[in-house]
């Protein structure tokens, strides 16, 4: 009697241990997030000894190897958003109504061959992406719009568009996809068409998932760096038209950081641009997260 | 009043119509993207695909000469990642799935979750340089490369983990314990084993995702060129999408290395959609199997 009940409580012990091991490696992600913003900030933080925030924020000039060096990022900022912006014009569309042809038009044969396209999308690597816009779309563009260089802010706003699009479709579709099928079935009951269903009934029910979606996709877009390096021209000015050469901030991290001497002013402004750029990134994400659970989809009784 | 009410309803059709029409225009646009893409790739990029090319060194400032290097390196960065973040990635996953209980502290971990997935790439390379690279002192190497691509993939294994997690029914588990086997056996024994085809579908996605990406290795894993194959994990390395930015963009002779170019593409594609499809085409047979 006595060692069963002994196995019995050493087993409950080794159960809690193992509990507490796979909560130790759950928090990896926590840790590694929190390395990241402890590291850029340590190596970025330098450069507000030199600069004033608001001069780095708002700074018109960027012109980091020069001396004395300017470094204000101003024009990478607004490159960025420019960018991310064009892109979205282009992206949430063509990602919505995607999402919306898988979950309610295709028909389900369909439907097998255009997901695997879209996954495969979203499959490319971005460098990959950023070749194809620099030796193909940029001299189509500079032949058509007759500009004179093809790697510029729209450009890169298409390709990004692309990249984007697989993050807002899929995310949006799963959100048609958990409407209630009662509401559905009550409102084409009523003798709504089925784009009127759609119009009137599922979007406005999964309206926060497709928000969601938009905000991760457009998140996606100002963070990826090989595109803009490679499409977007370089020129480190704000932008004034569609097809002015621009210098997004991962741009200039990416194309700037081997030369910069290590943990010179250069190096640090670099990494301070790093926190810039992570700074929207979160923001996007908080908004998504805060969306997707302050609006969730509970079912029929919320609408 | 008969006519008009005809009128409406073929108003109403038409809408429909219209909206159908544009669902179907917006995937075929997508589906033409990537078939132009490829398309283009696999045109101008096959000519330079041969056994030379997949088995040399580059040589003469690289405008000749193969990119085996640049393959062997990718194999080890995307094979590194997973070695890394496969095994967190899964416990995580089982203890979101399997312990955790609603409440604050799921939620936090989850939000971190959801956060790193949505960090750039770039980032991920300062990241790296400056914690693995400098502060751990392991240089640009294998080693310094594979941790950056992992921690990046970490989300991505999570994710698919948990969907697979999610899909084993409760009356498995409930069985194992009603048996008599203790949480840890149930996991072990039924959970993890069911779960087991998804979780290998979502290692599949990751080692493509870390294949594919360049920014996180810039500073910490790749190096222009060096004719040798690594020897140890503390070696820096070539790799195939670095490889192509490099010729590309700060190559000595960009033009007249267009060829090689678009085989190095072609090369990475081949193998990251490769990828992507045996991992879509395992996923089809596990749910008609379902």
């Amino acid at each position: 009697m006595k060692g069963i009940s002994y196995t019995a409580s050493g087993r409950q012990r080794k159960e809690r241990s193992i509990r507490l091991v796979f909560f130790a490696i759950a928090l990896a992600s926590i840790i590694t997030l929190g390395l990241i913003l402890l590291f850029l900030f340590m190596e970025g933080l330098p450069i507000f000894k030199k600069v004033s925030v608001q001069d780095f924020l708002l700074g018109k000039y960027w012109y980091p190897t020069d001396d004395p060096a300017d470094f204000g990022i101003f024009a990478l900022i607004m490159a960025s958003i420019a960018v991310t912006g064009v892109s979205a014009v282009i992206s949430i569309p063509l990602g919505v109504l995607t999402a919306l042809y898988l979950a309610e038009a295709a028909s389900a044969r369909l439907r097998q061959w255009v997901k695997p396209v879209v996954e495969l999308l979203a499959a490319l690597p971005s460098v990959v992406i950023g070749f194809f816009g620099m030796v193909i779309v940029a001299p189509f563009l500079q032949d058509v719009f007759n500009v004179a260089t093809g790697l510029n802010l729209f450009n890169a706003a298409l390709m990004l568009a692309f990249m984007s699009i697989p993050t807002i479709c899929s995310i949006s579709e799963d959100a048609i996809f958990g409407v209630p099928a009662e509401l559905k079935e009550a409102s084409l009951a009523l003798g709504a068409t089925h784009w009127e269903t759609i119009w009137r009934v599922i979007i406005p029910a999964s309206i926060s998932g497709i928000c969601t979606a938009v905000i991760l996709g457009m998140s996606r877009a100002i963070g990826e760096t090989m595109v803009v390096l490679m499409v977007a021209g370089g020129a480190a000015m704000v932008p004034g038209s569609l097809f002015d050469p621009v210098r997004p901030m991962p741009a200039s991290i990416a194309a700037e950081m081997a030369e910069a001497p290590f943990r010179g002013d250069h190096y640090y402004a670099l990494f301070a641009t790093g926190i810039v750029l992570f700074a929207f990134t979160l923001l996007f994400n908080v908004v998504a997260d805060y969306i997707s659970n302050r609006y969730r989809q509970v079912g029929a009784a919320t609408l | 009043m008969n006519k008009t009410n005809e009128d409406i309803q073929w108003r109403r059709k038409l809408s429909q119509g219209i909206m159908f029409w544009f669902f179907r225009v917006a995937a075929i646009i997508n589906g033409l993207a990537l078939l132009i893409i490829v398309y283009f790739l696999t045109a101008k990029g096959w000519r330079a695909i041969n056994w030379t090319f997949l088995t040399q060194s580059p040589m003469d400032s690289m405008t000749k000469g193969g990119i085996l290097p640049c393959i062997v390196g990718t194999l080890c960065l995307s094979l590194g990642a997973i070695i890394v973040a496969l095994p967190i990635g899964v416990a995580s996953a089982v203890y979101l799935n399997e312990y955790a209980r609603p409440g604050r502290l799921v939620r936090i971990i989850r939000l971190g979750i959801n956060n790193l997935a949505g960090v750039p790439s770039v980032v991920f390379g300062l990241f790296g340089l400056a914690f693995f690279v400098v502060y751990l002192k392991m240089g640009v190497s294998i080693l310094a490369g594979s941790l950056t691509l992992g921690a990046m993939t970490l989300p991505v294994i999570i994710g698919a983990s948990e969907e697979a997690l999610r899909a084993v029914p409760d009356t498995y588990r409930e069985a194992s314990l009603g048996l008599g086997a203790s949480k840890w056996q149930t996991i072990y024994r039924v959970v993890l084993p069911t779960a087991l085809p998804g979780i290998l579908t979502g290692a599949i996605l990751g080692l493509s995702r870390a294949a594919g990406e360049t920014a996180p290795i810039m500073f910490t894993a790749a190096v222009f060129f060096t004719p040798y194959l690594p020897s140890s994990i503390f070696d820096e390395i070539m790799a195939l999408p670095y490889h192509i930015y490099v010729l590309a963009t700060a190559g000595t002779e960009i033009e007249a290395t267009r060829h090689l170019q678009y085989g190095t593409a072609l090369v990475l594609i081949v193998l990251v959609l490769g990828l992507n499809l045996v991992a879509i085409l395992y996923r089809a047979r596990l749910q008609k199997r379902r």
